[in-house]
């Protein structure tokens, strides 16, 4: 089966520093891979490139075989890349609701009606609430976003790129900052994804159990380049990743409890 | 009914309710409550300035654009309907054709301005905007062989616009209604009608994603909105509105030149109307238009008489000299802004919250 998302030496330069360097990789539909590496790798950086929110340098962006890189951000959101940031992202003025169902209207027909009532869209009010509850977030339906907690807020984040309904899902560190007890409806969202059986999934994440029991492959990332890729077993057995990586994990993972 | 001509956006604060009502009314029926020519000659440019910051607002309010270039659209209105009619003489099919040709020449011009330079940084794309709107006025006034130059056009209106025209034989209620009443009653419901428009837009789904805009463009642009598009779409919406404002403020007015529509002391006034009123609500341009305005032409004489009454205090009579008007509203217009950023509608609303 040919790849839904893939890099070919995707590379880009700050000045002189390489944050991402030649980095090769395919991504298949129904699928879990988890993007690990030390801070600093180039991970999201690495997402950036593939959402479009950053141009590569040099390299290329395929999406169903086709050269994706001259698109922006917009362009490949209406292809069906979804993406989730690490730094929460949202509409800060605008309510709960308001914040998916721009997301929901992103994807529906009269997206840019000049003189209908936004109000009036049903479907998108009750298709953003659908999605709200999947988060535990309707009780806060019309809380402004920036009022929320920390949590709510990172709930708020994958539930607006949940409501843009794509095919490839990017999550960038989820659960960081989330209390314990928030994190598993999260995780038990991303496990439903994955249940389905056709969705390409994307996870930066630094929490290694959870990237244990989530993840079908791993792809460690280090000073930008990719240094392995594979089963989980085999990729956090690997010498390589021991001394890019897990050496500094448990540092890693004190910084996000 | 209200619901949809509201576009379901209520003011959300009884306080506003009560002061909205009072401007609707009083604008209304101006001519029947305020005699004499100056109470409705504010009353005409309240309803020109409301529609007028409304467009403005439109854009700085709900996408978070800043443009100088908002007087140059005003001013492309005015030139329109005047140069139209003075050149061709005063029927109504000139006076379509002249709005028309305005809105043409502005929203072309308002979209490669946006297509150019809605890519840049705001700061820059104020810069642009005001190189753009200098260049307008100093050909407005150097062509003076078609423009007018300095001095601008006068020109006459449609005979049903004249002060010589009588709808009725017999007074109503006391008043005249001569053609100048008609005029009058052409620029309030046109102001109306341009509101509901704006009010229609910002609550559509379109008007949402500026909104969104303002807030993050980054954003917007990952749930897959082409930012530049919504920008410049709004641009163009703006700058035609500024433009039917334009055209009004000549209709009423039958004369246009540079200073009533291109000069940047306008641009100023309408920068304070929309921080005063509220950005981003609308009503703030409701609200910011008729206390600016009713200020601008009231002021004056309160200043008068309260620098008589204080005669033979020192400093005080020379400070209340109707000719610093302008130094008490600027006072005014600080100390609004430090005690209510969110303007008089956000200050109502969040008082009720």
């Amino acid at each position: 089966m040919p790849p839904v998302l893939e890099t070919r030496d995707l590379t880009i330069r700050f000045g002189g520093h390489v944050a991402v360097d030649s980095v090769s990789c395919a991504f298949h539909a129904g699928t879990l891979t988890a993007i690990v590496g030390p801070n600093g790798a180039g991970k999201t950086t690495y997402f950036n490139l593939m959402s479009g929110q950053l141009t590569a340098t040099s390299g290329t962006t395929m999406l169903d075989g086709e050269d994706i890189s001259t698109l922006g951000a917009a362009g490949r959101a209406q292809r069906g890349i979804g993406r989730a940031f690490q730094i929460t992202n949202l509409f800060p003025n605008l309510t709960v609701a308001e914040n998916v169902r721009l997301a929901v209207q992103a994807r529906g027909k009269a997206a840019a009606s000049l003189f209908s009532l936004w109000s009036r869209h049903r479907d998108w009010i009750d298709k953003a609430d659908h999605y709200l509850e999947q988060v535990n977030l309707a009780g806060v339906r019309d809380t402004v976003a920036a009022a929320l907690p920390h949590g709510d807020k990172r709930k708020l984040e994958v539930a607006i790129m949940m409501a843009l309904e794509p095919r490839v899902f990017m999550f960038d560190e989820p659960t960081a900052g989330m209390s314990v007890d928030e994190v598993p409806v999260i995780l038990d969202l991303i496990q439903k994804l994955k249940d389905e059986g056709t969705k390409t999934i994307l996870l930066v994440e630094h929490k290694m159990d959870v990237v244990r029991s989530l993840a079908d492959r791993i792809v460690v990332l280090h000073n930008g380049r990719l240094v392995a890729d594979g089963e989980p077993a085999a990729v956090i057995a690997s010498p390589v990743v021991q001394e890019a990586y897990l050496g500094q994990a448990p540092k890693a993972e004190a910084a996000h409890v | 009914m209200l619901n949809s001509l509201l576009s379901g956006d209520y003011p959300k604060s009884r306080v506003l309710s009560g002061v909205l009502v009072a401007i609707l009314v009083g604008l209304a029926f101006a001519p029947f409550l305020f005699s004499g020519a100056a109470a409705i000659n504010t009353a005409a440019k309240i309803c020109i300035f409301i529609v007028l910051v409304a467009s403005y607002d439109l854009l700085l309010g709900y996408t978070g654009i800043v443009s100088f270039a908002h007087t140059m659209f005003f001013g492309i209105g005015g030139y329109g309907v005047g140069l139209g009619l003075y050149a061709f003489g005063a029927s109504w099919g000139v006076l379509a054709i002249g709005i028309l040709i305005a809105l043409m020449v502005a929203v072309v011009l308002a979209f490669l301005i946006g297509l150019l330079s809605l890519r840049v940084r705001a700061i820059f794309y104020a810069m642009i905007t005001l190189a753009v709107a200098s260049a307008f006025l100093i050909l407005a006034t150097q062509f003076s062989e078609y423009t007018g130059g300095e001095d601008g056009r006068s020109f006459s209106v449609p005979p049903v616009l004249r002060p010589g025209f009588r709808l009725f034989e017999a007074p109503v209620f006391g008043v005249t209604i001569n053609g100048r009443i008609l005029a009058y009653y052409l620029v309030f419901i046109s102001a109306v009608v341009l509101f509901l428009l704006a009010l229609r837009v910002v609550n559509s789904p379109f008007g949402r994603v500026l909104q969104a805009i303002r807030e993050n463009d980054m954003r917007a642009e990952a749930l897959g909105y082409r930012v530049v598009y919504y920008r410049t779409v709004a641009n163009c919406l703006a700058a035609a509105m500024a433009v039917l404002a334009g055209a009004m403020s000549a209709i009423w007015l039958r004369y246009t030149g540079p200073d009533t529509t291109l000069s940047f002391a306008i641009m100023l006034d309408i920068l304070l109307m929309v921080v005063i009123g509220g950005m981003g609500t609308m009503y703030g341009a409701v609200v910011g238009a008729t206390l600016f305005i009713v200020a601008q032409n009231y002021l004056q004489k309160l200043m008068g008489t309260a620098s008589a009454a204080t005669e033979g205090i020192p400093l005080l009579p020379k400070l209340l000299h109707p000719d610093r008007w302008l130094l008490l509203l600027g006072v005014l217009f600080v100390l609004s802004v430090y005690f209510f950023p969110t303007g008089i509608v956000g200050r109502l609303r969040g008082e009720k919250r």
